[in-house]
């Protein structure tokens, strides 16, 4: 479960005050909103990436408010992927491992089992700038999922995508994502991914979250 | 002409927004001139002097030593820069804190002072404490050479680390710290690779600097043969010994090792520091 309670988050003129929700365990939750109402920024606080100034933050049972990002479990997607332009695909995948310095032989393993499941095996040795969208995507939600998260953060995942491609990650988030207890909190524009996606769906409005579905 | 509502409209036919040829002519004009004299003073200095001038000023051991504690101070100072200027400019890249603009009103003072004045306040500040229990070995020493150095070289450095680490998006490090890494993690795996070639542009920068400063170095380091001398200070030497041969064969020295570097931090940049 995500919960947020009396969240206010602060930055330079735009803030957020008093925003509350829930997100039950395995659900699959899209947040939508025009442009500038604070989703970023509500997404980015529960990843732990926003200075909050009140409320708690919960994830499961436990209020993780003041953890670190990395201490969280969250993985996290943003708009473009953001692969790191200096490794190359493995690698992308291979880093939170590495960082937990868990044993080459796993880490392989891992690597192999993600890249299958994803559809990137042949794509192991490129580097990003040798990507197409969709396949940045992919790699991205790879190497979110590296860790095994009980929870994934979604900022517009197929905003960059074109119509083709936007309906192949479509896809890939049915089959890797829905349905396998992660919680996902996603946020979109696209009333596509709502439809299809969303088992709860929320509108962000002045500082306000309803509960559309 | 008349549009359907009544109100006359112009043909789209009958416009032109006009040549671009004046501008461009007026473009290149501007630039052109500036870089013709760039190369006509380049060109002057070589036409004046003569392969004896420099191949004397090349044996005498005087303009030996200068050439080599120039390449070992500019080299010096650029490295105390760039262990500076990289944390500065993160640092200011990336934080908010109070007195974050008088920081940065601060870091503008050794690009804004004149040089000679760097010199003049260094000499003041190693008559205090602690500095002035260190000065009998730094002041008109070869330590003073490199600090004078650095004080000019390091402003511009952190300036240059600021852009480049404002050049790249906080997104890569927001996902490497939902991955696990601490800040610094992030910086060392994720922010510095990126910042390669922010680091050879400042590196490059500070050692420029560092080569072509001389009124520092005048006042805190002196001019003495064969101990503070450093090329810009071999110029002035020869200068006021009145050999104007001398003074530009050790010219043109200096124009070839900045143009080395650039040439060198340029060729690396584009070969082996491609992200």
């Amino acid at each position: 479960m995500i919960s947020v309670e009396s969240l206010h988050v602060r930055q330079g003129e735009f803030s957020l005050s008093d925003l509350s929700f829930n997100l039950p365990a395995g659900t699959y939750g899209i947040v939508v909103g025009r442009s500038g109402c604070g989703k970023t920024t509500l997404l980015e606080a529960v990843c732990g990436l926003r200075q909050i100034a009140g409320g708690r933050i919960l994830l499961g049972s436990e209020d993780v408010t003041n953890h670190k990002p990395g201490e969280r479990g969250v993985g996290y997607v943003p708009q473009d992927g953001a692969l790191f332009p200096h490794l190359t695909v493995a690698r992308q995948l291979a880093f939170a491992l590495a960082l937990r310095k868990t044993e080459p032989k796993l880490i392989k393993e891992r690597v192999e089992e993600l890249s299958e499941r994803l559809g990137i095996s042949h794509l192991l040795n490129r580097m990003p700038n040798a990507l197409s969208g969709g396949e940045r995507q992919r790699v991205a939600l790879g190497r979110a999922l590296s860790i095994r998260p009980k929870y994934l953060c979604l900022d517009e995942p197929l905003s960059a995508l074109d119509d083709q491609t936007h309906d192949e990650i479509y896809e890939l988030l049915v089959q890797t994502v829905k349905g396998t207890g992660v919680t996902v909190l996603h946020i979109t524009h696209n009333k596509r991914e709502v439809e299809h996606l969303a088992d709860i769906v929320f509108r962000m409005a002045g500082n306000e979250l309803h509960r559309e579905k | 002409m008349q549009s359907a509502d009544g109100n006359v409209v112009t043909k789209p036919s009958s416009f032109r927004p006009g040549s671009d040829t004046p501008f461009i002519v007026g473009l290149s004009i501007l630039s052109g001139t500036y870089v013709a004299i760039i190369l006509a003073m380049i060109a002057a200095d070589l036409a004046y002097v003569d392969a004896d001038s420099i191949m004397s000023a090349l044996r005498s051991k005087e303009i030996q030593y200068s050439i080599g504690l120039s390449l070992l101070s500019c080299s010096l100072s650029t490295l105390l820069s760039l262990w500076v200027a990289i944390p500065l400019g993160y640092l200011t890249s990336r934080f908010e804190f109070p007195g974050k603009r008088l920081l940065d009103t601060v870091l503008d003072i050794p690009i804004v002072l004149p040089p000679l004045v760097i010199g003049i306040s260094l000499l003041a500040l190693f008559n205090f404490a602690p500095f002035s229990w260190t000065s009998e070995w730094v002041v008109f020493e070869i330590p003073a050479v490199i600090l004078a150095q650095f004080m000019v070289a390091c402003a511009f450095a952190a300036r240059a680390m600021r852009i480049s680490f404002d050049q790249i998006p906080t997104r890569y490090e927001k996902v490497a710290l939902t991955l696990g890494c601490n800040r610094s993690k992030a910086f060392w795996l994720v922010v510095m690779p990126q910042a390669k070639r922010g680091v050879l542009a400042a590196g490059t920068l500070a050692w420029a600097r560092s080569l072509g400063e001389f009124g520092p170095i005048l006042v805190f380091a002196g001019s003495t043969r064969m101990r503070t001398e450093v090329l810009p200070t071999s110029v002035y030497l020869e200068m006021q010994a009145g050999n104007l041969k001398g003074m530009l064969a050790i010219s043109l020295i200096m124009i070839v090792a900045a143009a080395a570097v650039l040439v060198t931090s340029r060729l690396m940049g584009m070969k082996r520091l491609e992200p």
